[in-house]
């Protein structure tokens, strides 16, 4: 059954300080603003959710207004920056233990500013415990919400929205928490929400899912059983306790039925033939750690037995496991997953979920916002808002494991534009956009916590020089280093914490943290001189190349890519040399680059390619601003449109490090075209095409781009994909297989990942691929 | 010969407690390795077992006293030939489970007076031990009403007796072979059951006596169909439930197993063994759960500190298990339409024992009714999904489990009826733990 549970009996908290032990503001952020509540309240935990805008800063680049080319000025900046503020809408959730739900109440009431919420939504076993409460207290009336269903909504919310929401878990292993890769398709999966009792439940679509089966031996029996036989009385400590024990000292194992014979016989004596088996005496005293161990093993096999014959039944092999039996406790996701490929023979897989104990807060939230239809959104987890899964160490003291848990926080940005797959992945549902997994690679991770550590000072230094006119810019910088440094932090003990740690993971939560503290685009300015500084030279870079014979261009074009991306201030490398020396240029970055044959070097097959017919349509992921677009990209799209291949050139949605946005590409690119009538052209008959990403990352997830790009390249028939940079094509998109040819290229500006690819710094990356007939 | 002799070694403390032990078997963290499965279990136990009876007596070591004692090398090819066919006496099949040693006997009533008069005294000695009392030392127990009378076997004719005795007096059991000189008669005793293996040391060294080692699932399935084609003295052995919720008008009626296949067979011993029975030689084992028999007496000792099976299922049949669990009523006030779910369905077994409150409201009458409860409800639960998966919609429960213990059969034919909306026969047999026993006097006998 559903999660329903403690009455009273087991409350956990009753011994612990009952005022709140994190400053309210920092849990219940942007209450202010906030307009829509729902509450799930489980046996022991409760979970509020409300909907809430958050204003940020942007920064705004918009064109001057020139009447004509002459009125350029050498000495003007190319387009102007303004700050401006925007309102983006986020959903806050918060769990803490039901024992402070009265000062929380309280809490949200003085804070509560909008008028308009009339009813709260509630789910979860509590909410009827709690109704009268709520209804007096926020002056909201409260709405009961089915459990399952809110249960399901939440399940399909999360596993469409968050990366890396589910995770096999592996005790013993490294890493214990092995996160799945979303699939574009989420359905048919099963259920199995481990409550009280237990509740299967299959789910085919958004709306439709069916209560296939049960079994009232569930997490009730474990804790009303547990507490009789232990005379232990709270669920964590009983977890504990079964993690001490030893199970043999209770259950008849087969070896105790067959003596020694099972090992020639091919036994396992350690299959359990009877569970309490030995416990059949009046002689004897048992131990609680063993009959507690004893009857974990009991609801574990039993629960996955018939989650495993459910799922055979009806031919399903994602099983999802949710409800307080499971939660983030490592004692029973690994029992649970020990039965399952037991019983399975491995061909079910139990998967857990980062956000489980949200389930219901987000299902109940949904239901109540069904008229604003929030699933025609793509949502993201904030990485700078949200705690994380907690640790998992069994060792950990159940006490201590209900301080740290006090209050745990997901906070989710609402995508203004929906997110879908590249319609050119080879196979989407294998897709995975990291090239490395760091809670993988031990060595690599320690490299770049280290690496980001080190570049922390740097980038507090740029966020402060990018508001000189700020008076709290300084202070504002100051609470960002304290965040991002103490996400480093938990990263170190907790990989797994956000799931898979990437270098991607790693540059994004610095954005979200950034954002967090007011700096959304600590680049601008810098962005904008370069692009002012390249603009000029284009012309010239241009003549240039078009002064060379056919096959001395291309390569020249395929060198000014690379040597453009050499600029990049994300790279440390770089930056050290930018900032000491502004005048480094074009040629000199040239000179920088490996000599061919490069690190990786398919560029013979490329020009061979290049002598055949024309591309129909190339898709372009940009990276840098200033030279890297200017003088390496556009002289490269110019030769495309030459060729008769049409063009999209993807920019990014929202500002990361110095990667140029949509928004900068646009006023970048009708600068060109004033200059250039190739382009100009092109613009005008749309056979150049500006199109966003829909990500804010120095980093390129192809599942989750801009509808508005996938539309466009469905429609335009791109054949060629083109990807740049270290962070789109190295750390990110390796390794990815697409239907149609790809040319992947990036300068290796990071020594020790030079090195690791077996070259030195500035190696270079030409990876032209065509996928095998 | 007194019962005392028999039973002497074996006056212990003991319980006649539930069930012949099947491999029945769940997975143990962190040590079983996970291609082990009890599939493979099967084979080799029957494999690496059971040398046929004849040809490992073909060495026959001992001057074997019995019918005929004639030197000459014709008789003796006569002996021989015979004796393929037919085993000398005494006839026994043994099952050894975990918890409940199983004991077939059975007593030729057509003897002769020549035979008489050859008969070895110890022979005659065990018939009349075994025959003339009903308990043997304080552990032993005949179940004198599950005797079948005037049984033909192997051309002789007589009567099956039917004992058991705790797994756990095994070693007095043997000993007690030794004192009465078992080995003079035979070298080779059937046994089945894992304690076929575990015991098999003592029973050469101490009893000089030789297992022969069968398979307990093949021997299982053996004797239910041998004991079912027999019948039970003129009586159905398999019976069902009519009305079971309703005691007023729950009545147990005969089944004639006509066309038995397929079948799903639930041995419930110390844990549960689930078959899948498509025809005489033709089973697979589906899966089995460790939540048998020997939990729920294991957790009634633990909770109620009873001593005995007996004294386990006679607090059950007092207490009232809806104040342990919590039913889908507590939690949703009525039934849970959304999910089609009765009020009065079991939520969470136990669900109620996380309120302090109730922990101490409750006897130990209504703790032993909830295992109960809870343990045949999950034993229906996991047999009704085999069966649909098996497609198959017959299913007979056997095993010790079962003895005495219709509150257990009767929830059993209930859920299953329910919970398949009346696609599913719950069948019972009643020789419920016997039928390893039976197999394994079969294989002696060579009966196919």
């Amino acid at each position: 059954m559903a999660e329903c549970g403690a009455n009273g009996g087991g409350s956990s908290g009753d011994s612990l300080d009952k005022s709140i032990t994190l400053p309210p503001d920092e849990i219940f952020r942007n209450l202010e603003n906030a307009k829509r509540f729902a509450i799930d309240i489980g046996g022991s935990l409760t979970k509020l959710a409300y909907y809430s805008t958050v204003q940020h800063k942007v920064a705004k680049v918009r064109s001057f207004d020139h009447s004509g080319k002459d009125a350029e000025q050498d000495h003007e900046p190319p387009y102007e920056i303004s700050v401006q503020e925007e309102i983006t809408a986020r959903l806050h959730f918060i769990k803490f233990e039901n024992t402070y739900i009265e000062a929380c109440l309280d809490f949200i009431k003085d804070h509560l500013v909008n008028t308009e919420t009339k009813v709260i939504p509630a789910t979860g076993g509590g909410a009827y415990k709690f109704k009268d409460l709520i209804e007096e207290k926020l002056q909201l009336k409260v709405d009961k919400e089915d459990v399952m269903t809110c249960l399901i909504k939440g399940c399909n919310f999360v596993l469409k929205n968050i990366p890396h929401e589910a995770f096999v878990y592996q005790k013993d292993t490294e890493p214990e928490f092995r996160f799945q890769t979303n699939h574009a398709n989420i359905f048919p999966y099963l259920l199995v929400n481990v409550g009280s009792g237990v509740s299967i439940v299959k789910v085919e679509t958004e709306d439709r899912f069916e209560w296939i089966g049960g079994s009232s031996i569930g997490g009730g029996t474990f804790w009303g059983l547990g507490a009789l036989l232990t005379k232990t009385k709270k669920f964590d400590e009983l977890l504990h306790l079964a993690s001490k024990g030893q199970h043999a000292n209770v259950d008849m194992l087969v070896q105790d039925i067959y003596g020694g014979a099972h090992q020639t016989l091919g036994l396992s004596g350690n299959l359990i033939a009877s569970s309490f088996g030995k416990s059949a005496t009046a002689d004897k005293e048992f131990s609680k750690e063993d009959m507690a161990k004893s009857l974990l093993h009991m609801i574990s096999n039993d629960i996955g037995q018939l989650a495993c014959l459910y799922a055979k039944l009806h031919r399903l092999d994602r099983v999802y496991f949710g409800g307080f039996f499971i939660r983030g406790h490592p004692v029973t996701m690994h029992t649970i997953t020990y039965s399952i490929n037991f019983f399975s023979k491995g061909e079910v897989q139990a998967l857990f979920l980062r956000h489980e104990g949200y389930l219901g807060a987000i299902g109940a939230f949904l239901k109540g916002a069904e008229h604003d239809n929030p699933n025609q959104y793509s949502w993201g987890e904030n990485y700078a808002g949200s705690s994380g899964l907690m640790s998992a160490s069994p060792e950990l003291c159940p006490t201590q494991r209900a301080r740290s848990g006090t209050f745990d926080l997901l906070e989710m940005d609402r995508l203004e534009r929906p997110l879908v797959n590249l319609p050119l992945l080879l196979d989407p549902s294998s897709y995975v956009p990291d090239t490395v997994d760091l809670t993988d690679d031990a060595l690599a991770r320690k490299y770049w916590l280290t690496c980001f550590e080190e570049a922390l000072d740097g980038v507090v230094k740029r966020a402060v020089a990018s508001q000189p006119e700020s008076a709290d810019a300084a202070e504002r910088a100051r609470k960002f280093r304290q965040k991002y440094w103490s996400k480093l932090q938990t990263l170190r003990h907790q990989p797994f914490a956000y799931g898979t740690l990437t270098v991607r993971s790693l540059l994004d939560t610095r954005e979200h943290c950034l954002n967090e503290f007011s700096f959304p685009d600590p680049y601008s300015k810098v962005k904008q001189k370069e692009n002012g500084i390249a603009l000029k030279c284009f012309q010239c870079v241009v003549q240039a190349l078009d002064a060379l014979g056919w096959e001395e261009r291309q390569l020249a074009l395929a060198k000014g890519l690379l040597a453009g991306n050499v600029f990049d201030w994300g790279a440390k490398a770089v930056s050290d040399v930018l900032e000491s020396d502004p005048q480094f240029g074009f040629e000199e970055a040239k000179k920088k680059l490996q000599e061919r044959p490069w690190l990786v070097d398919s560029y013979s097959k490329w020009l061979q390619r290049l002598k055949g017919p024309p591309h129909k349509c190339a898709l372009i992921f940009a990276d840098n601003s200033g030279i890297d677009l200017i003088l390496g990209v556009f002289p490269f799209v110019r030769e495309l449109l030459l060729r008769g291949t049409e063009v999209i050139l993807a920019c990014n949605s929202g500002p990361a490090l110095n990667d140029v946005t949509y928004s900068e590409s646009l006023i970048v690119a009708e600068r060109i075209a004033a200059m250039d009538p190739i382009v100009h052209s092109a613009l005008q008959e749309e056979r150049l095409l500006l199109v966003q990403t829909g990500s804010s990352s120095p980093c390129l997830d192809l599942s989750r781009l801009d509808k508005g790009l996938a539309v466009l390249v469905r429609e335009r028939g791109a054949d060629l994909v083109v990807i740049e940079g270290m962070g789109r094509a190295v750390h990110t998109n390796y390794d990815a297989a697409l239907r149609c040819e790809s040319l992947k290229l990036a300068v290796l500006k990071n020594a020790w990942l030079a090195e690791r690819l077996g070259g030195p710094l500035f190696s270079v990356i030409f990876k032209y691929e065509v996928p095998a007939e | 010969m007194g019962t005392g002799r028999f039973g002497a070694p074996m006056e212990r403390h003991g319980r006649t407690a539930a069930t012949s032990a099947p491999s029945a078997g769940e997975p143990e963290l962190g040590g079983a390795e996970e291609g082990r499965r009890r599939e493979p279990l099967r084979r080799r136990a029957s494999s690496a077992s059971a040398p046929p009876v004849g040809a490992s007596a073909e060495g026959a070591r001992r001057d074997r006293p019995g019918s005929y004692s004639g030197p000459a090398s014709v008789s003796r090819q006569r002996v021989e030939n015979l004796r393929k066919k037919r085993p000398l006496f005494p006839w026994f099949g043994l099952d050894i489970g975990g918890t409940l040693v199983k004991l077939v006997y059975f007593e030729p009533k057509d003897i002769t007076a020549e035979e008489e008069e050859e008969e070895v005294e110890s022979l005659k000695s065990i018939r009349k031990y075994l025959t003339s009392n009903v308990a043997y030392g304080s552990t032993g127990i005949r179940d004198v009403h599950l005797e079948l009378k005037d049984l033909t076997l192997c051309g002789r004719k007589g009567n099956l007796h039917f004992i058991r005795f705790p797994t756990h007096d095994m070693p007095a059991f043997i000993q007690m072979g030794r004192d009465k000189n078992f080995s003079s008669l035979h070298t080779v005793f059937c046994a089945t059951g894992g304690g076929a293996y575990k015991f098999e040391q003592d029973f050469l060294t101490i009893g000089d006596l030789q297992l022969c080692k069968l398979d307990e699932l093949d021997c299982l399935i053996k004797g239910i169909l041998y004991i079912d084609s027999v019948g039970f003295n003129g009586r159905s052995q398999c019976y069902y439930f009519e009305n079971p919720a309703d005691s007023e008008k729950c009545q147990k009626l005969p089944f004639e197993l006509k066309n038995p296949y397929p079948l799903l067979l639930v041995n419930i011993g110390s844990g549960v063994s689930i078959l899948a029975v498509y025809s005489k030689d033709n089973y697979k084992r589906v899966t089995g759960t460790s939540l048998g028999g020997g939990t729920f007496f294991g957790l009634c000792c633990l909770l109620t500190g009873c001593t005995t099976f007996e004294e386990a299922l006679e607090m059950a049949s007092r207490g009232d298990s809806t104040k342990v669990d919590k039913l889908v009523r507590d939690i949703y006030g009525g039934d849970y339409e959304r999910f089609g779910l009765p009020g009065w369905a079991v939520a969470s077994s136990f669900g109620n024992m996380m309120s302090k409150e109730k922990r101490e409201a409750v006897s130990k009458e209504d703790l032993a009714r909830a295992t109960l409860i809870t343990i045949t409800n999950n034993i229906g639960s996991i047999a009704r999904m085999c069966a649909l998966n098996e497609n198959i919609n017959q299913v007979v429960f056997v095993g010790n489990f079962l003895r005495i213990n219709t509150i257990a059969m009767r929830l059993l034919a209930y859920a299953l009826d329910y919970w398949s909306k009346g696609q599913l026969k719950a069948l019972f047999s009643e020789h419920e733990g016997y039928f390893g026993a039976v197999g394994a006097l079969l294989e002696l006998l060579k009966i196919p």
